[in-house]
């Protein structure tokens, strides 16, 4: 789904974000890119959703090469990717149902049709009965699960996520991780930026450590230890 | 159940294409543009009185033109002829030639010149007075001054030229239309000078509009920058300040109607005394509707114009990062 060959990114006063990274990430993984701040966490996801582009070497989308997606394109790519920020990136003035609304909109999906997959996307995250409600009277795990619903909304196969948890309490934090692992376990890929250690290593998933702009270790998923019982969808509503 | 929905959930959006879809969209764009005016009442309706103003006025010096091409067109219509008379005819034939004339239903009066108090007048006009006294006769033939009736369109005057041109003893029928047509030529240099200044004004509509829209373009950052983030291509994201653009464009142009036909009806008494001095039944002319839409569809067009290059401009410089 994610392919990165030998992927350089330096900034004009010359310093490297990323440094020579090599990376594959298959259809259907669920992986999470760990480091600390300035690591080159958030550089990677800029390179994948075109953000920004490498100063050298490839990076492949699901088979597209960023590189030759051209600027008048860009838009177009993004809408195959869902993105998740760690300050969710709402708009306060519109509804939850309209933010969640709002990728269908600019796909120019029909009223009908988008109301639909609004209200699928919002009981994906259990926030349905919230949907006439501002964001901003939300508490902030639940805004960034109106965040997750509008990245999910279009569907798309990959999902990534700077920091989803990023401003959330452990409770939270599990509960957004949750929402992410049943998305994988219907086959969206998904590629998160964490440095939420005891929190990945409760979810036992791949784990790709940067340092310093490059790849410091690569550990496989381990066995699963946590299991989203459909008790759990419950609990959100 | 939930299997089923994700599944679902996993397919890939594709963008409807119906043009109902695109033109829901446009609807929807155009009333929340409509909406976030109606929101800043004092800010918009400042902006519309700037437009309509400027828009007002060469709409108005242009209108000046019209109506005082209308009246000047009557006075060419209530100009006399000057039927120069064969030389051989003597004084009193020439008089009677003219009582015949005066009985015309298109005629209102006949006035007689006769070749002395001509050669006189010309002498005392012309300067040469001394080399005209060398002269052994009188060279110029009596003269019958025709004033037609005001009632006279263009065709019967034509009509009447002609009649007096082929009397037998007529010589030839001349019409001082010269100052007219000065006053024409005047007009047409105003006119010309309106449409320069409109041109000027409209350029200030493009600017204005396109500042405004760069400050609400400045207030939208952040909702620019998450919708590009989530995929909105730079037409979407232009959508709505065209309407923007449009929607100022549009009221402008109405309010500038408005503040014209104002200024005709407070206008409108003086005017008719004017006319009804240049004894000319004629009303004010006023915009008709070919000009109102004219109007109207040059200040959307500015409007839009103004904010596509605002759009444009300042839109490229927000870029998600």
């Amino acid at each position: 789904m994610i392919r990165l060959e030998n992927v350089t990114k330096r900034f004009p006063g010359g310093q490297e974000a990323l440094s020579g990274l090599d990376l594959a990430v298959e259809k259907g993984e669920m992986v999470f890119v760990t480091g600390h701040s300035g690591a080159g966490k958030s550089t990677l996801l800029k390179l994948i959703a075109l953000i920004d582009r490498p100063t050298g070497g490839q990076v492949i989308v699901d088979g597209q090469n960023t590189r030759r997606v051209k600027r008048r394109r860009i838009p177009a790519y993004r809408r195959q990717i869902g993105m998740v920020f760690q300050d969710h990136k709402l708009l306060y003035d519109r509804s939850v149902a309209d933010n969640v609304a709002l990728p269908l909109v600019i796909a120019g999906v029909g009223t009908r049709e988008a109301s639909r997959r609004v209200r699928a996307a919002l009981e994906q995250v259990g926030l349905l009965q919230k949907e006439k409600r501002n964001p901003e009277t939300l508490s902030a795990g639940e805004q960034q699960r109106v965040g997750i619903a509008r990245a999910i909304a279009t569907r798309p196969k990959l999902l990534i996520a700077d920091e989803p948890t990023g401003n959330l309490d452990p409770d939270l934090s599990l509960e957004v991780m949750r929402v992410f692992r049943r998305f994988n376990e219907f086959g969206v890929t998904l590629l998160i930026a964490s440095h939420d250690i005891a929190l990945i290593d409760k979810l036992g998933c791949r784990r790709i450590h940067l340092e310093d702009g490059r790849l410091q270790n690569d550990s496989a998923a381990e066995e699963e230890v946590l299991v989203v019982r459909p008790s759990t969808e419950d609990r959100w509503r | 159940m939930a299997v089923n929905r994700h599944a679902d959930a996993a397919a890939p959006v594709r963008s409807s294409g119906p043009v109902s879809i695109w033109a829901g969209r446009h609807v929807s764009t155009a009333s929340a543009s409509l909406g976030r005016l109606v929101r800043q009442p004092f800010a918009s309706l400042m902006i519309i009185l700037v437009i309509a103003v400027t828009l007002a006025l060469p709409a108005a010096l242009n209108l000046m033109v019209k109506n005082a091409s209308a009246i000047s067109g009557q006075w060419e219509s209530a100009l006399d002829f000057s039927v120069f008379l064969d030389r051989d005819l003597n004084l009193d034939e020439a008089a009677a030639l003219g009582r015949l004339i005066e009985q015309r239903a298109d005629v209102v009066s006949v006035t007689l010149i006769s070749s002395d108090d001509a050669l006189e007048e010309f002498k005392a006009q012309s300067g040469f007075g001394a080399a005209l006294d060398q002269l052994s006769h009188n060279p110029l033939p009596h003269t019958l001054v025709v004033r037609p009736s005001p009632a006279n369109t263009g065709q019967s005057m034509l009509l009447l030229r002609e009649e007096l041109a082929n009397l037998p003893e007529t010589d030839v029928v001349q019409v001082d239309t010269d100052w007219v047509q000065r006053f024409h030529a005047i007009l047409d240099i105003v006119s010309q000078a309106i449409l320069i200044g409109a041109v000027l004004l409209g350029a200030a509509i493009i600017v204005i509009i396109g500042n405004t829209i760069r400050l609400d373009i400045q207030n939208r950052r952040e909702e620019i920058e998450v919708t590009k983030l989530i995929g909105a291509s730079n037409a979407f994201v232009r959508r709505p300040f065209l309407w923007t653009g449009f929607w100022y464009g549009l009221l402008g142009g109405l309010l500038a109607i408005g503040l014209v036909s104002l200024g005709l009806h407070l206008l409108d008494a003086p005017i008719s005394r004017l006319a009804n001095l240049y004894q000319s039944g004629a009303d004010v002319v006023r915009f008709d509707l070919r000009e109102i839409g004219s109007i109207i569809g040059v200040a959307v067009g500015l409007g839009l114009v103004g904010s596509w290059f605002a759009a444009t401009r300042h839109m490229r410089k927000i870029e998600p990062r």
